[in-house]
């Protein structure tokens, strides 16, 4: 495979036609190595890389460049990702070249939650460039060599590109355009926010298949295991953009007690069963947040391990 | 227009604590437009100023003024003779005002009545809405009329995100989602494919981000 | 009607209590009334159409105004009944000036030199 643009584990595993999987790790509020350490241990060798999230929903927590950095330097691939919320497009190429220099090799661009949101919500607003603009320039300073301004770059950071989509967020009919305008923009693969309406879902990809996105970047579908019918309530009713069907939460519900848990679990492998045989899906972006020693066994379970060693 | 909202009352009490002889200067501009600053609301604040002294046994001298605009030396120049008989002064204008005043008349102390906020206009009666950033390079023209710079709570040019959800912005149920909005016009008029094309980085140095800004008509300069 | 009313209730009239503005009740008050409150027509009867409904609008705004200077919102009040009923604005005033002498004396009265 000579024409790799990044080499990262997650690139030669899709590359090579393999189904993939990444999983997620929010870092420590705090300088806590440690804890860190334990909750990526358990995805360690069960999935193909692991977004690192960027002050998740404006709640501060130890960088996502530091944290990607302490997963290499223990053996796991990171998928770094960086939010338009908190930095300018300065400090966005000073941390791109610093994170790859770190041995950082995917990157997720991602808008970010508004920090009203979040545990600072007096903090000043950034958004100097938004999402589609920072895939934009990722590229820009990998392919062409060259900072925003067109200066040369010494030693380009060679990242493999990443972009979210949301399918469930309105308007519907625009989002697939959206798609299309991230991969045009220089996205690489794709992880869309986690999925519950799995019919919304088919009619998404439908259209996204129809316009030939699935050839020109891999897309990876994404999971959370439901753990609580408060968790799937919660879900649908207070987070934005999120779409939960009222019969998962029924099919929660009539779990009985104690069992709801292994209900959602079940559920999400059904997910990925699915998605397995679905036209235009090349992976799963499994996020079991604050969940994450469930990972391997729904990845055991769902016929996802061992995961492929590709050179 | 500018909009501005008026100081909270312990704020204001604070600012003239040690007063005992007080101007309240109004403006006929915008704060008049959006009622917060004209004649009418600089006697309901003299009025209420004048009530809460009174409760703490320390009643307050309160005289009224309104004059056109506070954002004109021509207009500033006719308090000239009025401002040095009082402890300080409250201005009620935007921002704008007790800066002016300050700068025509430095051995005078001028406090700001309102906090001002944004360039906007009147979206039912009683209710002024944002519209304006102030950034120094209009692109409404690009997005139909409306603009995301102002109205999008993160300002993208290649929205919405994913936090749009039934036409309202994540931040609150009470703001409008720019981004539904624009999409769903430029469908609406079969436009959709000025959307799709990449919109440039924005340059913030005509915005506030590259410093206080200045106009200059070259034609009027004497 | 010939009823009465409490003497110490001072009326003035208004062609329609959408005339009554902001700066009247805080003038009241300001001025050291114990208590100040606006009568008007029942609401979606009002002679002017929504005067009434201004009204009821401005004495909540200035009730919020005392409340943030630490005095008694309760000393402004809106008041609707028709203008027949004769017994019922006596009744008001009644209710006023007994509420009026139970909060006590407006704290905004000059304070005597001691």
């Amino acid at each position: 495979m000579s024409d790799l643009k990044s080499g990262s584990n997650l690139e030669k595993v899709l590359r090579a036609g393999h189904f993939a999987l990444t999983g997620e790790c929010g870092p420590p509020k705090g300088a806590n190595v440690a804890h860190l350490k334990e909750k990526f241990s358990h995805l360690k060798g069960v999935v193909d890389a692991v977004n690192v999230t960027d002050n998740q929903t404006a709640v501060v927590r130890m960088s996502s460049w530091a944290a990607s950095a302490v997963m290499i330097q223990n053996g796991v691939e990171p998928n770094f990702q960086m939010v338009c919320r908190d930095r300018n497009r300065l400090a966005m190429q000073s941390d791109i070249l610093g994170a790859y220099a770190m041995g950082v090799r995917n990157m997720l661009c991602l808008s970010g939650d508004h920090q009203t949101f979040g545990n600072h919500p007096q903090a000043k607003n950034v958004y100097d460039i938004d999402s589609m603009q920072l895939i934009s320039l990722v590229k820009k300073m990998r392919d062409e060599a060259k900072f925003l301004n067109d200066e040369d770059i010494d030693v380009p950071p060679r990242m493999f590109i990443g972009a979210a989509a949301n399918p469930f967020a309105d308007p519907f009919e625009f989002r697939v355009y959206r798609l299309a305008m991230k991969i045009a923009a220089g996205a690489d693969f794709i992880q869309t926010q986690c999925i519950y309406n799995m019919e919304k879902f088919r009619a998404f990809m439908k259209m996204a298949v129809d316009m030939g996105l699935h050839e020109k970047a891999f897309i990876l579908a994404g999971i959370t295991p439901m753990k609580s019918v408060g968790m799937a309530q919660y879900m649908a009713k207070s987070v934005p953009g999120m779409d939960v069907p009222e019969s998962l939460i029924k099919r929660l519900k009539g779990a009985g007690k104690g069992k709801v848990a292994e209900e959602g679990v079940q559920f999400a492998i059904e997910q990925i069963q699915e998605f397995k045989q679905m036209k235009g899906i090349a992976g799963i972006h499994l996020m079991a947040i604050e969940w994450e020693h469930k990972v391997p066994e729904i990845a055991e379970r769902s016929g996802l391990l061992p995961r492929p060693k590709v050179d | 227009m500018i909009i501005a909202d008026r100081k909270p009352l312990g704020e204001l009490l604070e600012m003239v604590k040690e007063c005992n002889k007080i101007l309240i200067l109004g403006c006929k501009g915008c704060v008049t437009v959006c009622n917060v600053g004209g004649t009418k609301e600089v006697g309901v604040l003299a009025s209420i100023l004048k009530i809460a002294r009174k409760k703490e046994g320390r009643p307050i001298e309160v005289e009224e003024k309104t004059i056109e605009r506070q954002c004109d030396p021509e207009y500033i120049a006719q308090v000239k003779d009025m401002v040095g008989q009082y402890d300080a002064v409250i201005s009620m204008a935007c921002g704008v005002g007790p800066q002016f005043l300050s700068e025509a008349y430095p051995d005078q102390r001028f406090f700001p009545a309102v906090n001002t906020t944004s360039f906007g206009g009147a979206v039912s009666h009683g209710i002024w809405a944002e519209r304006c950033a102030g950034c120094g390079t209009c692109l409404i023209h690009h997005f139909d009329g409306l603009c995301p710079i102002a109205r999008c709570s993160k300002s993208l040019l290649h929205g919405p995100c994913g936090g749009s959800a039934s036409g309202k912005c994540e931040i609150s149920k009470e703001v409008d989602c720019i981004w539904d909005m624009i999409v769903k016009k430029k469908m609406e008029k079969g436009r959709l494919q000025d959307l799709t094309k990449m919109k440039p980085n924005k340059d913030w140095r005509t915005a506030r981000d590259g410093g206080p800004r200045k106009s200059v008509r070259e034609e009027l300069v004497q | 009607m010939r009823l009465s009313y409490p003497p110490n209730v001072k009326v003035i009239q208004v062609p329609c209590t959408g005339r009554v503005d902001i700066i009247h009740l805080l003038k009241a008050i300001e001025d050291g009334a114990d208590a100040v409150y606006v009568a008007g027509c029942l609401e979606g009867e009002c002679h002017f159409l929504v005067g009434n409904l201004k009204a009821k609008k401005r004495v909540q705004y200035v009730k919020k105004v005392l409340q943030e200077l630490g005095i008694e919102p309760e000393r402004v009040e809106m008041f609707n009944l028709s203008a027949g009923e004769g017994p019922r604005f006596a009744e008001i005033a009644r209710e006023m000036a007994e509420r009026a002498k139970a909060l006590g004396p407006s704290p905004v009265k000059i304070k005597k030199a001691a």
